[in-house]
Formats: C-alpha cells, structure tokens, sequence
C-alpha cells in the first residue's frame, strides 16, 4: 500500500492508503478526542466530538476524522474556534443526558461547556453504540441492541441471551462513558430473569 | 401466526437474508402485526441475530408489535395537507376515537397513525381508512365520516 | 406474446402495433392514477365500460386506463380522442351523455370544460388549457395516453427506441459522454451530474455494480415520482437500463416507499412484461447484455430517501446513515459500485439518448438543464404536476399555471425542497427556478415539491412542523441530528406556546450552524434549512410570538382565541351546531359565546359564521372580552307579522 502524505495542524504526517485521519493523527502522536471509538471495533461515525476541519482542493469541510480517509496533500486542523464551537454544543447536548459522567466532564472543561445548557433529559445514555457493537463485532452474541429511531433511539438487552451470557461476561461494562448500561443491564435482569442460583447477589 | 406460513413466504424470497425486510412486510401484511414468534422464528431460519430484527421492527414504522384494530385510519401530516389544516383534523379525530397516533383503541376498532403524503396533495386534508381515500375533510365532518365504520 | 431478438424485430413489432391501432378510433382516456382513484376515478371507468357495453360499441370505442396527467385538482378527469377534448370533474352519472353526446354525436358538452377564470371562456381541447399550455411535458406529457399494465402502449408512443440505439449505436462509454454532455442533475434534491456519477462508476474496474432507482420520495407534498412510476413504469425501466449498459452493471433494484403501493404494483407487472418480450433479462434483444430488476419495497421511513441508508435498508437492515466517502460509485451495495438516481433522473435518460445530449441541454439555463417536474400544491388554485422547463419564474408557475392564490388570499411563501428546503417570500417570486438560484435565496430545488403559502399560514408553525418532522424520522445514529434536531424542535414548540424567550433565538442560531456543520448525513445536514429561511424572510414573525405572544396568521393554537362579538350575532346557531368540542353556548334568539375552556380552536365557528353576519373573530396577543351578561344575550326579534 502506497504512503499518503498529508498536513496535520502544521505537522507532515504519513500514513498508508485507506487509512483515517484519525489513525494518521494518533500515529503521530497528535490527539483528537472521541467519544465512539475504540480500537477493536469499525469506526463508528456517530458522537461526531471527533470532528476535524478538511481542506482540500480550496474547499473547507467539517468532517468525522474516525471515519473520512487520508487524502494526498489533504490539510487538516484539530482545533480551531469553529471546531471548538461545535465540539461545545455537542458535549453540552451529550451532558443534558449525562451530566455527571467522567469522560464528559473532563472534555467539559477543556471546551468551555455548560453541563445545563439544556434542560435535562430522562435517560442518561448518549448511544455512543460501543456496548452493542462489541457485543456484535468482539463478542458475536448480540445481547444488546439498538431499538426505535431518532430521540426515541435506545438500547436494549435481548433478554433470553442476556440471562445465558452477561453474567459471565460484561467485558461490554467498563466501556460504557456513562454506566447506563450497567443500570440497563440490572433492570433487564430484574424484570427477566433471576440471577443464578450458583451465586446469590449478597455474596457479589 | 401459523408457522407454515411463515416458513413459505420465507422460502418464497429464498431464504435470502437480504430480503429480510421483505419478508417481514410480507408477514405484516397477511398478519396484521408481528407477534414475538413470528420474528424468533424468521430469526432462526434467516439465521440473522435477534437484536438487528428487533431494531429493524422498531426502526420502522411499517411494522406493528401489537394488534391492530378492524379499521386503520390514516391521517394524511403531509406540508400540503398541514397548511390545509390537517392539524386540526387529527386532533379531532384523537378526540373521537380517543386514540393518539400508533395506538389502537381497546376495543380493537380503530388503530390511528399519521402518514405523511399519500400523494393525493389536491384533496387535502386526507385521511385513509382501510385503503378508503376521504378527502376534504375538516373538524365539521370528521365524524360523520367515521361513523360508517363499524 | 413475442420475444424480441433484434432491433429490426423491434422495429416490426413496434410498426405492427401502430398498423393496429386506428388513430381515427374514439378512445376515451381516464386517468386511473392514486389521486383520481381516490377521486372515484374506477367508478367512472366502470360506468363507461357498463355505457360502451350497453350502446354494443365494444368494437368501436376503446377505453384505456391511464397514469397521472397531473391536473389533479380538477380529477376525475378524461381526454377523448382524436379530438383531444379534455373533460374535467366526470362523475359516473356522466359517462352516459358522454358516449352519446360526445363520441357518437361528436358534440362537446359544455358544463365539463376547464373554464378561463380571467377570460371566462371555456376551452374544449387538453393542450389548450393553461395549465397545461405553459407547461413542457417531455416527461409527463405521455401518460394521458399510456395505460401503464401495456407494453403496447409504450411502444406505440415510441418506447424502447433509446434503448435500440444504445445498446446497438453506441458503447456503453458514449453512453456516459452523452449523459456528461447533456449536463443532466440528479432531480431527488442535491442535483450532482449524473453523468459525472456514471464514470466514477464506469471507470471502477469492479466487475460487479449495481444500479438503483430510488423511488422512496418521502418529502411530504411531493408526489411527482409516484405520478411517472405509478403512470410511465416503461421509460423509468428504459432509463435504467441503457444506465446499467453504461455503467456495466448487471442487476439493478427498484426501491420504492410502502406507502405507494400501486406504484410498487404497476412497475412489477412492467418488469415482467419487459421481461417476456426481451427488454429486460438475459440477452437484451439479442444484444448479448443481461440486466435483471428486483423491486424492493421500503417500510415507512423518510430517511431511506438518503442513497446511504436506502443502500442499508437494501442489505436487509435498519436505515441507519453511513459516512461518504466512500461514496456508494466505489463503495455502494454491498459494497460493490452503485450508482444510485432519483426516478425522475432515470425517466430523462431515454429522452437524451433519443434527442441527442446537445438537445436536451437547449432546454433551461447554464447551470440547470431540462425540464422539472414539480408537485404544485397547498394554497393554489391548480393543485397537481407541473412540467417546466428549468429557468421559468416561480411568478409564472403559481400564477400563470397554478392560477394564483384561492379565496382572494395574498401569497405569503412558497416552499420548495420540503424538510431540506426553505421557504421563498414574495420579494423573490421573479427569480428564475435552477439549482443555483433556488440556492442563493435560501432553498433548495429538492425532489420538487412546491408548496405555496398564504397570510394564513404561520411561517413559526411552518417551522416547527419540518422539524417535529425530522425527530421523528431522523436515523437517531449521530448526535448533532438526534439530539440536536430534538433541542430545536422543543425552541420551536416555545415559540409557538409563548412560552420563549429572546435569548432562545440566539441558541436556536447556533444549534443550526452545530447541526448543520457536524450530521453524519444529508438529514441532518440540511435539517435547519427550514428554520434559516424562515428567520431570514419572516423574523418579524418570531418575535411578535417571543415578545407579544402574538400569531399574526392566528395559527398557533396556545396564542390564539375566537371570540363572537355580541354586536354581530344574530343567533342563526349554525356554530353552535357545527362545533365538534360544543363549545359554543347557544340557543334560539341568544347571542352565542364560545366557552373558552371548552373550545379546541379548531376554527369551524369563524368558518362557518355567514360572511354578512362575521360575527366570529380570531384574537390573538391581546385578552378575550368577558362574555356578557346572561340577560344582555336575548335578541328580540322583530315580529314578522305587519
């Protein structure tokens, strides 16, 4: 695979063909935060806090550096008051649901954001998606999935495969920015299936 | 929903898991709605994981998880419609038949949704009961149009 | 029925048809189409058929079912031919003294004519009418004379030649060079050269590809693709297949919306008429090309429109946007070459093969070639299809062609590109209709919805409605479109409860400049068109809701009251009867009040009142008078006896 060349706040960067401008960045040691992404799984696309300015060709874009492809001559900025804005407004409408998450807070604060900028809303999950896609692409079981679209959008166990394999597992739990999940997963099995017999909740 | 049929419209579109969403539109059709089974069961034979078939079910507005009611009204939200007033017209409708879009009365008489452009813009406000186009309607006469249905 | 093997065939076949068929035979033409079916259009079918059968005509009069013509306020409407006389409004009673009056006594019967309004003339024949005289019908213009379940009938209006002279003429390259050349854009809203996209397809050394109609056309209020489908299914069939020769492609789909379901019904039975005489499947009339077509159904949801989630929703699952690039030329279905267009692109196709690209490109302007079908709808007179070619006014589409604005009403807007659009005021009615053009103002050209505003309609609740529009049908996958889209919708809401503060215009601002800069999608992307257009044109409208509370077009229900006034009643009870809340407190010989508690204001009182009474009146930013007092409500009549 041929090298890419590409301009990455000021600094020359190369990286090989098809890869993104998030790997390119990270390979040089330059960060951009995330909220979606996670090395095991396929780029994602969807918290869009990985947003990076693009110039190519004379025409500026804002794009999701974690999913858009190296460019030759491609020039990229990580920062910038556009950039800031927009990362701003995103982690506030991400913080209605989650205010009191770590991994927000901390971006809060570099970004300026307003934790009750808007009002707050009734599930503390931001659908980052990273439970239902390691379930999906690491673990292959399919325990948790989307449902219903647009706001309504949510996550939710499969009950009958929740009851055989998240006991055992939750590898999916320490990913969760929110602990949501966790709460998602306790409600599902409260109102589905007991726990095993083998190991009472008092002696968890 | 009678197992076999359902194997025989999955077998009709070769089992193919492309045309899940076919198949699943096929049964909605016959059927009404999908009862849990039916979708375990196009699960088992698609061998497509539970959890996409639930968010596909859920993602769409085709699909019903519950029973419908013995007449489908459709209120035609369309923009064309929406600046002919159809806003009131739904409302009156709720009023009517005590139901809010997606539901159906306990009854089983009516199941209401919205639907946004049949494409009969020149009628506007539309509304569609069991494939029945009622045109020009407004609050006035919204009652006397519903009561033809049993 | 004949298998076709070779363009001469073709040509044999074709010429046979026509020697068939008298051009001198009375046939009667009614349009079958969604909107005039719902209009009763098979009742009148039926009706003359019983007429025809009784009159022992069968022999002499022929009836045919056909597609939309697009007049459709006027339906259920038919064109008798030869003389092409056009009759509007038919009832079944009618078909009687029709076939008597008209086909055998060769008289028109005046009370079913268009009549002028300005000239107050009546006008007996289809092309003379100005509705359709100021149109240019390349692409719709042939549906009055086609029955869709007919191949024949394709044939006989010259079908399938596009696809002899491609397949035979040309290669699949020159295909390309022609489409290039003609400079023909997509018309499902974002206008990129289609030509452009069939070489990035072309050139992929993939060797399989994949063509797509889409035919999801969710905008609300458009209906033009359901109308060339539904009434024209051949030439989408023809298009698509001289592109799939074009490109190299081999298997194509049809995707169209559930909610259409003849059109999914009549582009079937085309498919497989095609098939049985060898315009489509293997060996295309003995070309050596094969293309076989599938028709995919969607399941209710708007953002299938979008090529990314349409390409999903294709694969079997949920309509849930993919990133570009790569784009679905290189990485598409499957992730193979796809080369997606809009039903209407495709139905343009066969017309540039036929006319030659520098033809094609005479009609419009510089940067939007052709013509455009557009859903004229709303507040207008002539609601239904229009076909104009690129670079009319808008003035000349509303007033000329959709006879201006009924009731005497003043024109306020004129919304094109639904949810992605934008709403154009009266300032910019002389600009002329091109994808550029339509952008600068603020809009967008879209699928080619229409739809025209008056002083009643409330531009706040115009927006609000796009975007309680977009959170339902959102993909729900990235954050700025869902939850931003959410937060605009909730401003939106306040504005038009009263409830909002200036402050929430500021954020209404940044949360459109967010949304649109960061979706994953077009979606999401163009969601806040809507809401810029309308603060750009009608800002005064937002702040007299922030600030007085006040709907100046009396629409939004928490800011708007009706009240009687008590100088103006005379008692007819007529709201009183009509109201559907009972919320007027009437009786014989009292003035009416209207219960505010009671009242749903759903504005049947104020429609109802007799205009030479007009007692009822819409309030709105200012306080409802106390009702009077029980004994000042009696009206004493005059007595009658003298």
């Amino acid at each position: 695979m041929s090298e890419i060349i590409l301009d990455i706040d000021g600094k020359e960067v190369s990286a090989r063909e098809e890869t993104t401008i998030l790997e390119a960045a990270q390979s040089a040691g330059i960060f951009i935060p995330t909220l979606c992404h996670h090395e095991k799984l396929n780029s994602y696309g969807a918290c869009r806090i990985c947003t990076v300015e693009v110039e190519s060709r004379g025409r500026v874009s804002l794009v999701a550096s974690c999913v858009y492809p190296v460019e030759s001559g491609l020039i990229v900025r990580t920062r910038s008051e556009k950039i800031d804005k927009t990362r701003k407004m995103l982690l506030e409408l991400a913080m209605a649901h989650a205010p009191d998450s770590e991994v927000l807070r901390e971006l809060a604060q570099e970004y300026g954001a307003d934790k009750d900028r808007f009002e707050k809303e009734s599930s503390f999950c931001i659908l980052c998606g990273l439970c239902v896609r390691y379930c999906a692409e690491v673990k292959g079981k399919n325990a948790v999935g989307f449902i219903d679209r647009g706001a309504k959008r949510e996550i939710s166990f499969i009950p009958e495969i929740a009851a055989k394999e998240c006991w055992d597992c939750k590898e999916c739990f320490p990913l969760c920015p929110t602990s949501y999940l966790q709460a998602a997963y306790v409600l599902t099995e409260a109102l589905a299936f007991p726990p095993k017999s083998s190991k009472p909740a008092s002696e968890e | 929903m009678d197992k076999d049929k359902i194997d025989q419209i999955i077998a009709k579109h070769h089992s193919d898991a492309s045309s899940l969403i076919q198949i699943l539109l096929e049964i909605q059709s016959v059927n009404r709605w999908l009862p849990k089974e039916a979708i375990e069961r196009v699960s088992k034979k698609l061998k497509v994981p539970l959890d996409r078939i639930q968010h596909i079910v859920t993602f769409y507005k085709s699909f019903s998880l519950v029973p419908k009611g013995r007449h489908e009204i459709h209120v035609c939200t369309g923009t064309a419609c929406h600046v002919r007033g159809a806003p009131r017209v739904l409302d009156t409708i709720q009023d009517l038949t005590g139901i809010k879009p997606g539901e159906t009365d306990s009854e089983l008489k009516f199941s209401l949704e919205t639907v946004n452009c049949v494409g009969c813009c020149a009628l506007g406000p539309v509304m569609v009961i069991d494939g029945e186009y009622h045109g020009k309607i407004a609050p006035a006469n919204s009652e006397d149009v519903l009561k033809n249905y049993e | 029925m004949p298998r076709i093997n070779s363009p001469a065939e073709s040509e044999e076949f074709r010429k046979d048809i026509i020697s068939k068929r008298d051009p001198n035979k009375p046939c009667i033409s009614i349009c079958t189409g969604t909107g005039c079916l719902a209009l009763g259009a098979a009742n009148v079918v039926a009706a003359f058929n019983d007429e025809i059968k009784k009159q022992g005509l069968e022999s002499k009069v022929d009836v045919r079912e056909t597609g939309c013509p697009g007049f459709c306020e006027r339906g259920p409407l038919i064109v008798i031919s030869p003389e092409e006389i056009c009759y509007l409004q038919v009832q079944p009673e009618d078909a009687k003294e029709i076939v008597s009056q008209t086909i055998l006594g060769k008289k028109v019967i005046e009370r079913l004519l268009y009549v002028d309004p300005i000239e107050d003339k009546k006008i007996t024949h289809e092309s003379e009418i100005p509705f359709y005289k100021n149109q240019m019908r390349y692409l719709i213009g042939n549906n009055i004379k086609i029955d869709p379940k007919s191949i024949d009938d394709y044939l006989a209006t010259g079908g399938y030649a596009a696809l002899v002279k491609a397949l035979f003429k040309q290669s699949p390259e020159q295909v390309v060079e022609q489409v290039k050349n003609s400079k023909l854009r997509g018309r499902g809203g974002a206008g990129f050269p289609a030509g452009i996209k069939w070489e990035f397809a072309r050139n992929n050394p993939e060797k399989t590809k994949y063509v797509i109609v889409n035919a999801d056309e969710g905008d609300p209020g458009a209906f033009m693709d359901r109308a060339v489908l539904e009434g024209n299914p051949f030439s989408v069939l023809e298009g698509l297949t001289i592109g799939a020769y074009a490109i190299g492609s081999h298997e194509g789909y049809i995707y169209v919306r559930q909610e259409y379901p003849l059109a999914v019904e009549n582009v079937t039975g085309a498919i497989k008429q095609a098939e049985a005489h060898g315009f489509l499947g293997k060996n295309i009339l003995g070309s050596g090309f094969d293309f076989t077509v599938k028709v995919h159904q969607g399941a209710g949801a708007f953002v299938c429109g979008e090529e990314t989630s349409l390409l999903r929703s294709l694969e079997g699952k949920a309509g849930e946007a993919t990133s570009k690039p790569p784009f679905p030329a290189s990485k598409g279905l499957w992730g193979k070459p796809t080369n997606i267009n809009n039903v209407e692109t495709w139905a343009n196709v066969p017309l540039i093969i036929n006319q030659g690209a520098d033809a094609f490109a005479a009609i419009g302007t510089e940067g939007s070639k052709g013509t455009k079908i557009f859903s004229l709808v709303g507040k207008v007179n002539n609601t239904g299809l229009v076909e104009v070619p690129m670079g009319i006014t808008l003035r000349d589409i509303i007033y000329k062609i959709g006879g201006g604005i009924p009731d005497g009403k003043k024109f306020k807007a004129v919304q094109t590109g639904g949810p992605s659009g934008g709403c154009i005021p009266e300032e910019h009615l002389d600009i002329k209709v091109d994808f550029d053009e339509l952008a600068k103002v603020g809009a967008i050209m879209g699928s080619g919805g229409m739809i025209v505003m008056d002083e009643d309609t409330c531009m706040v609740d115009v927006a609000r409605y796009f975007l309680n529009f977009l959170t339902d049908e959102s993909c729900g996958k990235c954050a700025p479109c869902r939850e931003g889209v959410k937060q605009m919708h909730k401003i939106l809401a306040d504005i038009s409860e009263g409830k909002a503060k200036e402050s929430d215009l500021e954020l209404l601002e940044q949360l459109c400049e967010v949304i649109g800069d960061a979706s994953l999608c077009g979606l999401g992307k163009t969601a806040p068109n809507p809401v810029l257009s309308t603060l750009r044109y009608f800002r005064d409208e937002y702040e007299a809701h922030i600030k007085d509370k006040r709907c100046p077009a009396y629409v939004c229900k928490e800011l708007i009251s009706f009240y009687i006034d008590p100088e103006k009643c005379l008692a007819c009870q007529i709201c009183f009867r009509k109201c559907p809340a009972e919320a007027v407190i009437g009786g014989k010989n009292k003035i009416h009040i209207i219960d505010q508690d009671k009242c749903t204001k759903c504005g049947t009182c104020f429609e109802v009142c007799p205009s030479r009474f007009s007692a009822v009146s819409r309030l709105s930013g200012e306080p409802v008078p106390s009702p009077i007092p029980e004994e000042a409500r009696i009206i004493v009549r005059k007595s009658k006896s003298k």
